[in-house]
This record gives C-alpha cells, sequence and structure tokens, in this order.
C-alpha cells in the first residue's frame, strides 16, 4: 500500500515537472523544474532497487548535467525577456504527433504479455563493480575515451570563438 | 514483495519519453531542446532499470543504463559549446537563426 502511494507521488513529481521543462515559457522555470524530473527518476530507481544507479542518478544528473545546463541558461539566453527567449513553434502538430505516439507506447506496453519473473532484490552495487571490471571491461574504456573526447571537442569549441575575436583585434 | 506492475513503470517512461519529445518539437530554444533530450534519454533509462528487475539474473540493463549516461553527459557537455558558439555567432541560441548552410 505505502509503496503504491510513494510510486505516484514519484511518477506525479517526474511527468509534472517534466511537463513543466518542455512546455513553461521562462527558461529558468525549465531549467529548475528538471531538476524535479531527476530527483522523482532518482526516486523510480530506488524503488526499482537500483540503488547504485539512483546516487549516480543524483550526482552526474543534478551535480553534473544541471549545473552545467544551468550555466549554460545564464550565459546565453536573455532570460529577463521571455518572449524572445523561449518561443515556441508548431505546438498544435507536435501535440497531435506526441499524443499519438503516447497511445501506441501505452498500448504496446499494456497488451503484450511481458515475460517477466520477480526475483528477489539484491544489493546491486558489488554485482555491477565485478561486471564493469570483468565482463564490460572494453564497454568501460571505451566509454571513458568517449568522455575524454567529449571533454576535448567542448574546450575546442568553446575556445574557438575566444580566439578569433583575439585575432581580430 | 513488489505491488507495483511493470506496466505502470513503462507507461510513466513512455509519458516522460512522449514529453520530450513534445519540447523537442516545439521549442525554438536550443537549451530547451538539449533539455528535453535529457529527459527523452532518462525515459529510456527507466525503461531499462524496470525491465532490469523483473529480470533479476544479471544486471545488463543497469549497465546499459550507466553507459547511457555517460553518452548523456558526453553529449551534454558538447551540445552546450555548440550552443555557446553558436550563441557567440549569431547573438541568440533559437535553433531557427542556426541557417548558416541555406545560404
Amino acid at each position: 500500500m505505502g509503496e503504491s502511494v510513494v510510486f505516484y507521488l514519484l511518477a506525479a513529481l517526474t511527468c509534472v515537472s517534466a511537463g513543466i521543462v518542455a512546455l513553461s515559457r521562462n527558461i529558468i522555470y525549465s531549467t529548475i523544474a528538471l531538476l524535479g524530473t531527476f530527483l522523482g527518476i532518482a526516486g523510480l530507481y530506488i524503488q526499482l532497487s537500483a540503488d547504485f544507479l539512483a546516487a549516480i542518478q543524483v550526482l552526474v544528473y543534478v551535480g553534473g548535467t544541471l549545473t552545467l545546463i544551468l550555466f549554460a541558461v545564464m550565459l546565453t539566453a536573455k532570460i529577463e525577456n521571455i518572449r524572445t527567449s523561449n518561443t515556441a513553434r508548431a505546438r498544435l502538430p507536435a501535440m497531435a504527433v506526441i499524443g499519438a505516439m503516447l497511445l501506441l507506447l501505452g498500448m504496446v506496453a499494456n497488451s503484450t504479455e511481458w515475460p517477466i519473473k520477480i526475483a528477489k532484490a539484491t544489493p546491486s552495487t558489488a554485482k555491477l563493480g565485478h561486471a564493469f571490471l570483468s565482463e564490460y571491461m572494453l564497454p568501460f574504456e571505451v566509454g571513458s575515451v568517449v568522455l575524454l573526447g567529449a571533454m576535448i571537442g567542448a574546450v575546442v569549441l568553446a575556445r574557438r570563438a575566444v580566439k578569433r575575436d583575439s585575432e581580430r583585434e | 514483495m513488489i505491488s507495483i506492475p511493470l506496466e505502470h513503470y513503462l507507461v510513466v517512461a513512455a509519458v516522460i519519453f512522449a514529453i520530450g519529445a513534445c519540447g523537442f518539437l516545439a521549442r525554438r530554444n536550443a537549451l530547451v531542446a538539449l533539455m528535453s533530450i535529457e529527459l527523452m534519454l532518462n525515459a529510456v533509462n527507466v525503461t531499462l532499470v524496470a525491465f532490469n528487475r523483473w529480470h533479476g539474473d544479471n544486471h545488463t540493463g543497469q549497465m546499459f543504463a550507466f553507459f547511457i549516461i555517460a553518452v548523456a553527459a558526453a553529449e551534454a557537455a558538447v551540445g552546450l559549446a555548440i550552443v555557446l558558439a553558436l550563441f557567440r555567432l549569431k547573438k541568440s541560441v533559437r535553433t531557427d537563426t542556426a541557417d548558416l548552410l541555406k545560404n
């Protein structure tokens, strides 16, 4: 009983704040609502007994990605002018397409006979660590190379304009 | 032991994905487009972890979610750098001002 109440509260928090992210006219509200979405999803992970993944979700998304996005919002958008900062286009066709897609996904989720078997929930951190360093060793290393490449690429992209300005002078 | 059926998690993930796709299609601000992409990736992660909960022999679903998180972090860093470069070039982050290839 309590589990269902918590689940529906988390689901409501996640979906409502996701709606604010996508539909709010003020980009600051969008960014702050993203915090609610990420935290709600971390709660869902805990309910699914993915404890380590919930911690990573909070660390990477709330601590990293969200801060980065907030910095970008503050640096770029002329946030005080809502009309120019966050206008929408083609809202009705987008709603129609997405409504159809949502209907289809919901029907598939509810009508398919999933081959499920309930397993006992166990702490996942130790198993995930072993899997990372044995079975998934190569993807793990490739992932670190991807992150390094992305970091260098971000630095290069963000620096280039500065360099050109100084060259002009 | 676990009272919420798998379908509920799938529907929640579908709703988040649809909202993210709607935001991506309907918004002009490149930053909101990036946030919507993050929403969609998170919805996929919820689906993977939910399936993993009902197939508990191994943790393949959660491993997938980890790699998606890593790629999403890389995507966010590069995407925001591109947005910053676009803002320096055009003094705007609206996606419809990025039309250099049209002229």
